[in-house]
């Protein structure tokens, strides 16, 4: 059971994230995107955010700017995971389980490898 | 939807597809009154007159992705089936409210659920948008009020420029966000011996 953190807290934690980034080098950015529409709740696209949080925390990955958007028109392949990597073109992901999620963290986030099983037929 | 905290993320994604810079969202466990109420508050780009009377007709939407929207309807329905209700006010360029009521002891009322990972993932997902959560128990037992009051800004103030998504900054916030709901789940789960009848 964690303490319940105070608000004081947040500069100590500021800077220790500052410092943990200045050992990083500059990567370009990556953004993982879920897609967050009715559709996307209900097919459970919450659990799969919170897997992808759960996978930052918990294996320190840094320098992954995570967002939400709206309904993408592909309902029956919810939950969305859309995967955008420097300059590379934008990798969308159909029905990503909690499960799921993590593989996409290990494999395409930190290795870079496309989980092309998963990908969404254009 | 399984969870009151899932239909709150849906309608709180509502008013960030509506622009809004400053989203409110606040539930309230009254065990006194055998009463869930939640509302949403945006200041987004509102509504017509037209177009708030009718978004409870799940053939309409604003989205052009599909035709059909169920987001609003789909809650109405679990808050009426509840001896509760469904409100929604809004005004073009000002905004929105959404309040919504449950029996807090009615049968068929859905579980509150994860509140404290809706919050998150809207805080984490949209930083730029000021969030102000709100948890309020109320216990039947005349126990004093508990609340969580999360405001986003001071929290985005002090950080600066570090993202959200840092692991450090991540543990923090899910820790402080799930601290603080569950301190006044525990108050709301002081329920009274007898539940009330319904009227």
């Amino acid at each position: 059971m964690p303490s319940i953190k105070s608000l004081e807290d947040l500069k100590r934690i500021r800077e220790e994230a500052l410092e943990k980034r200045k050992v990083k080098t500059a990567e370009g950015s990556i953004q993982v995107t879920v897609a967050m529409g009715t559709c996307g709740i209900a097919a459970g696209a919450r659990d799969t955010m919170k897997a992808i949080l759960d996978h930052i925390e918990s294996n320190n990955v840094s320098g992954v700017i995570v967002t939400q958007t709206g309904c993408v028109g592909k309902c029956d392949y919810e939950p969305i995971v859309a995967v955008t990597m420097g300059e590379e073109p934008k990798v969308m992901y159909g029905r990503i389980t909690p499960e799921r999620a993590h593989k996409i963290m290990q494999e395409h986030v930190a290795a870079g490898k496309v989980l092309t099983d998963w990908v969404i037929p254009a | 939807m399984r969870e009151i905290a899932l239909h709150l993320l849906d309608i709180a994604e509502n008013s960030v597809a509506a622009n809004a810079k400053n989203i409110t969202l606040t539930v309230c466990e009254d065990l006194q009154s055998d009463l869930l109420t939640a509302s949403v508050i945006d200041d987004g780009r509102g509504m017509s007159a037209e177009m708030t009377a009718a978004v409870v007709d799940p053939f309409v939407t604003s989205r052009t992705t599909r035709k059909v929207g169920l987001g609003i309807p789909l809650f109405k329905d679990a808050a009426e089936s509840c001896n509760g209700n469904f409100f929604i006010n809004s005004e073009t360029g000002k905004g929105t409210r959404l309040d919504v009521k449950f029996q807090h002891s009615h049968i068929d009322r859905m579980p509150l659920g994860d509140l404290s990972t809706t919050m998150l993932t809207l805080f984490v997902a949209y930083p730029n948008i000021h969030w102000l959560f709100n948890y309020v128990a109320i216990p039947a037992n005349g126990l004093p009020e508990e609340k969580f009051v999360f405001d986003s800004q001071p929290i985005i103030a002090d950080l600066g420029d570090v993202p959200l998504t840092e692991p450090v900054v991540l543990t923090f916030i899910r820790e402080y966000i799930e601290g603080g709901v569950a301190r006044v789940q525990a108050a709301s789960n002081c329920k009274s011996t007898i539940p009330q009848l319904i009227k």
